[in-house]
């Protein structure tokens, strides 16, 4: 099978159990167990290939701009921990099945670890860097959910968050380390990295990329002084912590520094970082297992514990040690999986992981008490099963292993830790299964079912099996040893056995397993000793940097972003202001290149209006009815503006939408206060005043020397004079832009103001659906309203005007493309014809009269235009090409009919459903209970009050 | 002529600022209504400026720059829709709370555990 699917199997398969949620618990596991069944299969596929000695890779670029190319290898390493996440994930999905109780989703849980074990997959077989973080992250991400599955422990949820803080930090600093080495080969393929060890160790990059890649791998893998998270997530279902601690989660981190171990091994630096966190680890690691009475909390020391031996092994840079790793990541992976299951087992029957309240469960649970003891004493190192041989390898690398110019250290403390390692195992054995039967379990311990005791065993099995016949382990481990070294050394001859003779590594171990046991016999001054030893506790200093990390973001966020608008504005301000005078002292400004332009009259006068009434506004800007009044001189004057200097369409627009604006501001107004108090200092008046000051000047100085010069590169604007009309069939050059040109953005603009409409009515609807509503229906207006609200000359003329308005809004249509005009000018006109009515004639007059709702109208202006846009693909051209022809039907003249125009109707209809949607929403809210609507046009009608009197 | 214009847009700009840094809602929408002035003919200035020569095509060969006028159209178009939506947004927050400062209440920034 493919490489792809092998790893795509378990992200597709993991729809499966969420779908199969509701067929009940064993269809479940069944699924999931199928699914990673096909996977397991499908890798073994591939296996006659592997022992040929072959890397079989594939891969389809992604984006190779960036190098990131989706690949995959298989060599050896890769197969030896893709079968371990998929076999010994085969015998979890069955226990977990068994594990978990009926209150459970095991949808969930198997969607869960599918996700994961997929993950882990695609780490294993990444054959580019940049695709191997995203996997790493995934795991990161992936076994968050798992920890935390059981949401309603709180200990799970704080374990998960510690896993993916440690972890998740961890791989952000491996991003940077991955970075790094890609940068140095010049390539993320891990095939093309892993023959550049010279080019790597050569580079002055070398250390800080082997630093942040090792972080990753440290955090991953739970080594000193990341070893903490570990414990934690031990709050995790069994099963998961089965999972992560034998296979998969925490071996990534080793896996990463087997793959990497050609190109980064071998140099000073590695063997002192390695070497030495996995020493500390190893011991430390031990020394705390033995004192933990929680029976997964010591399995989860004894993991950080033998995690250290490997990662010490690795740091040797010795192909012996190399080897003697990949020896003893299989055997962790066979007796700590077949630990952890025990121990779940014993959770799960006895209702109690605690150690002191155990004992004797030898004779109440025969079969958990032989694959937990065989599991144990394989752990121990005792002769005949898998643990012994490798700690045997790794006592005799040890010894040969001179850090710190010292040949005792490291011989002594890998003595010591095995010492330890030893003396937990013992206890487990002995605290839990030896010793009188008691008669206070909290439930009655039994064995349970072979579902659950059926894969601990076959586990069990392959210890004994390769621990008494080592030979037959030997050529898949060489296999695997010659993958890891790649081309930097040779396989090592030396043979897996269990008898090497009377050498040191032997006396190491009976130092170790004696020790062990008189440890054991000692335990309870021992015990009494540790307790009362005062020791830094690594959750408490990691909840302390949290809290300090949050503590320094609350201040930070609370200085800068406080909630108040005003001081966003203020920093914003300063902030540009300072950036922007930087520039300018740093800077040079060229020569003026333009002439200043005469002054007349007309401008002086246009200006000196636009400057009183803007000043005018921030004096009188208390009194709001004022600075609306003040406002509406400032837009006056800047659409005269634009008459002036040669844009009769902007001017056009600003004025039509300087109109809608202040009714909608005057609608606003109605509901606010009419007066602005005064609240703030005179300080801080003046720091406004100063700051408004300085941006003024700034963006004037701005102004004024751009004015004066010319652009440094040709503008593209000529591109737009000389094409509009041959082009896009238009004299008005600015309509030809809009429509035609840059129809793309204004297709996107009028989408914007349509969202925005829509935004409005949905915000009055839910105004209008909750407390204010009958606030708003019973509120007393703070002005004298008029008497005559509907006045008759205003009535009549706004329907006289009407017909007017419409017309003048289709000229203006339609003269758009070749002078001042166009879809939006239109739509603006309309509107404001529209809205009159609404004025004069009263709300509900209006409305009674409305034919289409303007959301339709909305809907429609944008679906005119972008079928318009659509139209041009039926003829094989890009969306929104335009076309045009000209057309003579008798007896008018000779006109044009371009797609353009059609388009502009779309523009029309959806600036006139925009704005009239704004408006409408605003004035219902202005509707009152008290005040009946009229069905009639004018209140005063002499006609209608003689009837009544009649 | 430039320097009226510049100067024209720096008052506005200091004027929005300044209203922009009042504490109640209406004055800074005022405000925003006066940066967006500032910042349209800002961006219609990048045009240059010139006299008499709007961007419609007759046999004339001096022409305005028409592509600045084109975004600066559209833009007056969207700052009336977004004008709508923050008045909209200040309007509901009054109506609901009696209160319209831009400034959140104390006792939502201050943390949980410190109100309690």
């Amino acid at each position: 099978m493919s490489l792809f699917l092998v790893v795509a199997v378990p992200f597709l398969g993991a729809l499966l159990p969420g779908l199969m949620y509701s067929a009940g618990r064993a269809a479940c596991a069944g699924v999931t167990f199928t699914v990673t069944l096909v996977a397991f299969v499908g890798l073994l596929t591939n296996l006659p290939a592997v022992i040929a000695g072959e890397v079989v890779t594939v891969g389809v670029d992604w984006l190779p701009s960036l190098g990131l190319n989706v690949t995959f290898m298989l060599d050896g390493l890769g197969f030896f921990f893709a079968s371990l996440i998929l076999g010994i994930g085969l015998l979890i999905i069955t226990y977990a099945r068994y594990y978990l109780s009926r209150d459970d989703n095991m949808g969930e849980f198997f969607t869960y670890l599918l996700l994961f074990q997929g993950a882990m997959v695609g780490i294993v077989l990444s054959n580019n860097i940049l695709l191997l973080l995203i996997f790493w992250e995934l795991t990161s991400l992936s076994s968050f959910l798992l920890i935390g599955y059981w949401k309603h422990l709180p200990e799970g949820r704080q374990g998960a968050r510690m896993a993916l803080a440690v972890t998740g930090m961890g791989g952000l600093a491996m991003v940077g380390g991955m970075l790094i080495l890609g940068n140095i080969v010049g390539s993320y393929d891990l095939t093309v990295i892993l023959e550049n060890r010279d080019l790597i160790q050569a580079s002055p990059l070398y250390l800080p990329a082997l630093i942040l890649i090792l972080l990753g791998c440290f955090t991953k893998s739970a080594q000193f002084p990341f070893h903490f998270w570990l414990p934690h997530a031990m709050a995790a279902p069994t099963p998961v912590s089965a999972y992560l601690h034998s296979a998969t989660m925490v071996k990534a981190g080793i896996f990463l520094m087997a793959r990497m171990w050609p190109v980064l091994s071998g140099t000073t630096e590695w063997f002192v970082i390695v070497t030495t966190a996995g020493l500390i680890t190893m011991v430390l690691g031990a020394v705390i297992a033995l004192f933990k009475h929680d029976l997964k909390a010591l399995l989860a020391f004894s993991t950080v514990s033998h995690l250290g031996l490997i990662t010490m092994l690795l740091g040797t840079g010795t192909a012996f040690g190399a080897m003697a790793a990949v020896f003893h990541i299989l055997n962790h992976a066979t007796f700590k999986a077949a630990l952890f299951l025990s121990a779940g087992i014993i959770d799960h029957e006895a209702h109690t992981r605690d150690i002191r309240r155990l004992g004797g469960l030898r004779h109440l649970m025969p079969i958990t008490f032989i694959i937990a003891t065989l599991a144990a004493l394989s752990m121990a190192g005792i002769p005949f099963l898998n643990g012994f041989l490798s700690k045997e390898m790794m006592l005799e690398e040890a010894n040969h292993t001179v850090l710190f110019n010292s040949p005792m250290l490291v011989p002594v403390l890998a003595t010591i830790g095995s010492l330890f390692s030893a003396a937990y195992c013992f206890r487990l054995i002995g605290h839990v299964f030896l010793g009188p039967v008691r008669d206070d379990y909290p439930a009655k311990p039994h064995d349970p079912g072979f579902g659950m005791w059926g894969p601990p065993s076959l586990l069990v099995i392959l210890v004994v099996v390769i621990g008494s016949a080592p030979f037959l382990a030997e050529p898949f481990v060489k296999m695997v040893t010659a993958s890891v070294l790649g081309s930097t050394a040779e396989v090592p001859s030396n043979y897996l056995k269990i008898w090497h003779g009377l050498v040191p590594a032997l006396y190491m171990s009976i130092i170790a397993v004696v020790g062990g046991l008189i440890v054991l016999a000692i335990f309870k001054p021992l015990l009494k000793a540790w307790d009362a030893t005062p020791r830094p506790e690594a959750k408490t200093i990691f909840d302390a940097i949290i809290a300090a990390a949050v503590t320094l973001a609350r201040g930070v966020t609370h200085t800068l972003h406080n909630g108040a608008f005003t001081r966003y504005a203020a920093i914003f301000a300063v902030t540009v202001i300072g950036v922007g005078y930087h520039a300018w002292a740093t800077g040079t400004v060229g020569p003026a290149t333009r002439e200043m332009q005469p002054v007349g009259i007309v401008p002086i006068a246009g200006w000196l209006m636009l400057a009183a009434a803007t000043i005018g506004m921030v004096f009188m800007h208390r009194n709001r009815l004022m600075s609306l009044i003040l406002i509406g001189i400032v837009g006056l004057m800047v659409s005269i503006g634009f008459v002036f200097f040669s844009a009769p369409d902007l001017a056009m627009t600003q004025i039509t939408v300087e109109v809608v604006t202040i009714i909608l501001l005057l609608l606003a107004l109605n509901f606010l206060p009419n007066q602005t108090p005064v609240e703030s200092t005179a300080f801080r008046r003046m720091r406004d005043i100063i700051v408004a000051v300085a941006g003024g000047l700034a963006t004037m100085a701005i102004s004024y020397h751009y004015l004066l010069r010319d652009t440094v590169a040709p503008t593209i604007s000529d591109f737009h004079l000389a094409n509009s009309y041959k082009g896009g069939g238009g004299t008005n050059v600015v309509n030809v832009i809009l429509v035609d040109f840059r129809g793309f953005d204004t297709y996107g603009e009028i989408i914007v103001l349509g969202i925005a409409a829509l935004l409005i009515y949905a915000l009055t609807e839910t105004l209008l659906s909750g407390p204010v509503r009958a606030r708003l229906l019973n509120r007393k207006p703070d002005q004298p309203r008029a008497g005559d609200m509907h006045p008759m000359m205003m009535v009549v003329l706004t329907r006289v005007i009407m017909p007017v308005v419409l017309m003048v809004g289709f000229y203006i249509f339609l003269r758009g493309h070749n002078e001042p005009g166009g879809g939006f000018i239109a739509g603006l006109v309309v509107s404001i014809g529209v809205v009159m009515q609404y004025m004069a004639s009263g709300f509900s007059w209006a409305s009674a009269r409305l034919r289409y709702p303007y959301h339709g109208i909305i809907g429609a202006g944008v679906l005119v235009a972008g079928l318009t846009g659509i139209g041009s693909w039926f003829v094989g051209k890009p969306f929104l090409t335009s076309d045009f022809e000209y057309v003579r039907i008798p007896p008018f003249q000779e006109f044009e009919l371009a797609t353009a125009a059609a388009f502009d109707l779309g523009v029309f209809l959806a600036v006139v459903g925009a704005v009239m949607l704004s408006l409408e929403s605003f004035s219902r809210l202005a509707r009152r209970a008290h005040v009946a609507d009229s069905d009639y046009p004018m209140d005063i009608d002499p006609s209608r009050d003689e009837k009544a009197e009649a | 002529m430039e320097l009226l214009v510049a100067s024209a847009i720096g008052i506005l700009t200091a004027a929005g600022l300044y209203l922009v840094m009042r504490l109640r809602t209406f004055p800074v929408i005022m405000g925003i209504s006066l940066l967006t002035y500032a910042v349209n003919v800002f961006l219609f200035a990048s045009g240059r400026l010139k006299v008499g020569a709007p961007p419609i095509l007759t046999d004339a060969t001096n022409y305005t720059d028409p592509l600045p006028q084109a975004l600066v159209l559209t833009a007056i178009v969207i700052s009336f829709g977004m004008t709508a939506v923050v008045v909209m947004v200040a309007l509901g927050a009054y109506l609901g709370s009696d209160d319209d400062h831009v400034d959140d209440p104390v006792d939502d920034t201050t943390k949980p555990e410190d109100a309690a």
